[in-house]
């Protein structure tokens, strides 16, 4: 207990230690991710702590939580409506029938049609499902491209958008733990590899679902505008009376208000899933995945407690990305990349100590603070190491150049580190 | 009706094209799936460890050209080839020695060697942008084409030319030189039967005196070699560039598992069965429907399967039905 709170000071005394030494404004963009990050990594911690399933798909379930911010939000676009949304609807409808169909054939048929008949119904529906939705794609495309040319959204308020994400992201979890459960662990691995990089390329290409990578910008925020509230004489009078000027003042109150929203939701997420770790489910999940075989025999479904725990993560993983993406404001599919929104989690996971919520959202923060500060932190290293060389020397520059590849290399060393001398991690699990 | 001209527009963009990416990735998942069959877990890190291999290889290469050496019309990155080999081969003993080789000692469970290789991963490609940047970069020299597609309609009087680069025929002759070597090195050599014996059956391989370090060391030197061959070739192909080796990754897993992993034969077929299902399904057919159906029957769009920004979404269906319906993979995995 005395470590838990130790290191909670440390990471809390690094986050001050920045606002006191760079700016507050850093600190509080650094607590921000951090929270998200702490989120991110207790969904990968239910999974593999919990239930040792390997996840590493962590990017394209965030990435369908911020996709869920922009279907929520962001107001909805009636003439491209009028272009094509109905066909759209119609040919995923029609799309889902088909998989549908198939499945259905695959169980009810005899084996020695079925394998024809499944693959008769997914060709020709292909055909057909592209067939319906192209024309309709290429209306809502047409639409005001350079402004719109995607659906937009629902128009409903963003904070509705954080459950929306998760249960999108659920359901996406859903089909392929359905399918990739149940078989070797690393076979899971690399179908959530996959579906990632899937995900990913449908939300680059699929610009009437979301622009595509013209990006989504402006989502509506929870928070007030900073504009609003350097305009507002009562808020410059409060900022005044605590010594700040009205910009610095609402850029920080701005921060605060994500940091106290997403504190919220952090609290609720950790208590429920200490709740879980403690019941007789969370019991039973570490039963099955300390030996399969036993709790089988004792009659646990184990293949089902699996997809669920499953589900459950990536839902949290899918809140998370909706949070990110709406502190973000905006949905830009070009810059998810697995090394930081997939491995970096799991650095969270194992550092912060596998198994032990606590520790999951502990290495979010600290890992989080680490990949933000040892970018300046090697900056001033390499200026050190580079101070003898002459300047304008090419190694100089290339040395100088490369700072900024420290990051994957400090948390590789930190990981493989981790992994050899505290494989449990900092905080362990009871 | 024009089967001649339907079948060379079929071979310049499907054909050629997918061979040589089929070779590509089937040295790719060869090394995967001897890690698999020998140190029993599947390596994230090996598309870095093809960069890195490659990394070394760029850069002997462009020491080569500044030292006036030359092949012709050939790349002068295949003289740079046994240097990238070096660099790799020092760099994943190093790995070894400093982190598996404990784990192995503990017999730790293959999910962990896993998330250790997660993290070698995170090292190699903070290394490789370390030491090149992660841009492209270009390092193929000497003749372009085996065949151009101006010489061929010159040659043969058809409207489709068939253009054939000597990076694409250089990938295929390469590719078989080397993985009859390496077969032969399995099958015929006493340390290839040993590590057979080992992948097979660990204890009865200790039993009989084999000793697995030297097996293991033999085993990296093996996918230092696949994995550079393999990243030089590509990168001869198409561009060198950090981030496209580790996105090789998914191709090359899926090669490995729908041929069966561990299964040097399967590494191969798998290799094809993507990179033809790749290339084809994202290949627009209207060319070739307009020449091989009858006119009335010539189709309107550009009969494009999927956009090719999809390539990933290919390797992964294949994946998943080959995990679905015959989880061992094509050819049945496990052994070598």
């Amino acid at each position: 207990m005395t470590r838990t709170i130790g290191l909670f000071a440390l990471v809390a005394a690094l986050i001050l230690g920045t606002g006191f030494l760079q700016s507050w404004n850093s600190a509080l963009i650094i607590l921000n991710m951090g929270l998200v990050s702490a989120i991110m990594a207790l969904g990968v911690n239910l999974q593999w702590g919990l239930a040792g399933l390997f996840n590493v798909g962590v990017m394209g379930f965030v990435a369908v939580g911020g996709l869920a911010v922009v279907l929520v939000s962001m107001a909805p676009v009636p003439e491209a409506w009028d272009a094509g949304g109905p066909r759209v609807i119609g040919a995923i409808l029609f799309g889902i029938a088909v998989v549908v169909a198939a499945v259905l054939a695959w169980k009810k048929l005899g084996t020695g049609v079925r394998g024809w008949a499944v693959a008769a119904i997914t060709l020709v529906g292909f055909f057909l499902y592209r067939a319906l939705l192209d024309p309709a794609v290429d209306a809502i495309e047409a639409v005001n491209p350079a402004a719109t040319g995607y659906l937009g959204g629902l128009g409903l308020p963003v904070l509705l958008a954080w459950p929306v994400g998760g249960v999108m992201a659920a359901g996406v979890a859903w089909a392929i733990g359905k399918t990739a459960l149940g078989l070797r662990s690393d076979y899971l691995a690399i179908a959530t590899l996959g579906i990632a990089e899937i995900i990913i390329a449908v939300l680059k290409n699929e610009d009437w679902l979301a622009r595509g990578v013209k990006n989504v910008i402006g989502l509506p925020r929870p928070v007030p505008y900073e504009i609003d509230l350097q305009a507002d004489p009562g808020f410059v009078e409060t900022a005044g009376s605590l010594g700040l000027d009205a910009t610095t003042a609402s850029t920080l109150a701005v921060k605060l208000g994500y940091s106290l929203l997403f504190t919220a939701v952090l609290v609720v997420l950790l208590i429920l899933a200490q709740l879980a770790l403690k019941s007789p489910w969370g019991r039973m999940m570490r039963a099955i995945r300390d030996n399969e075989t036993a709790a089988e025999a004792m009659g646990k479904d184990v293949t089902r407690r699996h997809l669920q725990i499953f589900v459950l993560g990536c839902a949290l993983c899918g809140m998370a990305g909706a949070m990110m993406t709406t502190l973000d404001g905006q949905l830009t599919p070009g810059t998810y990349q697995p090394l930081r929104y997939t491995f970096l989690v799991w650095v969270m996971v194992i550092v912060g100590g596998s198994g032990n919520n606590l520790g999951a959202v502990l290495g979010g923060f600290l890992i989080w603070f680490l990949w933000v500060q040892v970018e300046p932190m090697g900056q001033f290293a390499m200026n050190l190491i580079t101070s003898g060389m002459s300047e304008g020397s090419a190694v100089k520059a290339h040395l100088q150049d490369s700072v900024q590849h420290m990051r994957l290399l400090t948390m590789g060393v930190i990981l493989l580190l981790v992994l050899r001398f505290a494989p449990r991690g900092l905080l362990p699990e009871k | 009706m024009d089967f001649l001209n339907a079948f060379v527009a079929l071979a310049n963009f499907v054909i050629v094209p997918a061979l040589a990416y089929g070779s590509q990735l089937a040295l790719g998942a060869l090394g995967v799936t001897l890690i698999y069959a020998i140190l029993r877990f599947s390596n994230f890190a090996h598309g870095d460890t093809m960069a890195w291999g490659t990394m070394c290889a760029v850069l002997a290469t462009w020491g080569l050209q500044a030292a006036g050496v030359s092949l012709g019309p050939l790349p002068t990155a295949l003289l740079a080839i046994p240097v990238g080999i070096a660099g790799a081969a020092v760099l994943v003993l190093a790995t070894d020695r400093v982190v598996y080789r404990f784990y192995r000692a503990q017999k730790a469970k293959p999910v962990i060697l896993v998330i250790v290789s997660m993290g070698i991963m995170f090292v190699y490609n903070g290394l490789t942008r370390f030491v090149i940047g992660p841009d492209d970069q270009n390092f193929a020299d000497g003749e372009r084409f085996l065949i151009s597609a101006r010489d061929f309609k010159a040659m043969t009087g058809l409207d489709e030319g068939l253009a054939i680069k000597t990076t694409q025929a250089l990938t295929v002759v390469v590719a078989l030189i080397t993985v009859s070597l390496l077969f032969w090195f399995l099958n015929r050599t006493r340390t290839g039967k040993s590590m057979r014996a080992y992948s097979d059956n660990e204890d009865l391989a200790l039993l009989s005196g084999i000793n697995p370090e030297r097996v293991v060391t033999v085993t990296w030197l093996i996918v230092a070699a696949l994995a550079t061959i393999a990243g030089v070739l590509y990168g001869l192909d198409k561009s060198f560039k950090p981030f496209t080796y580790f996105q090789l990754l998914l191709p090359i897993f899926a090669a490995a598992i729908v041929g069966g992993i561990g299964n040097p034969l399967g590494a191969i077929a798998g290799g094809f069965v993507i990179a033809f299902s790749e290339v084809g399904i994202t290949y627009a057919w209207k060319k070739f429907l307009t020449y091989f159906l009858p006119e009335s029957m010539a189709p309107d769009g550009l009969v494009q399967l999927l956009s090719t920004d999809y390539k990933f979404a290919v390797s992964f269906v294949i994946l998943v039905i080959v995990l679905l319906f015959r989880p061992t993979g094509l050819f049945k995995g496990q052994t070598i």
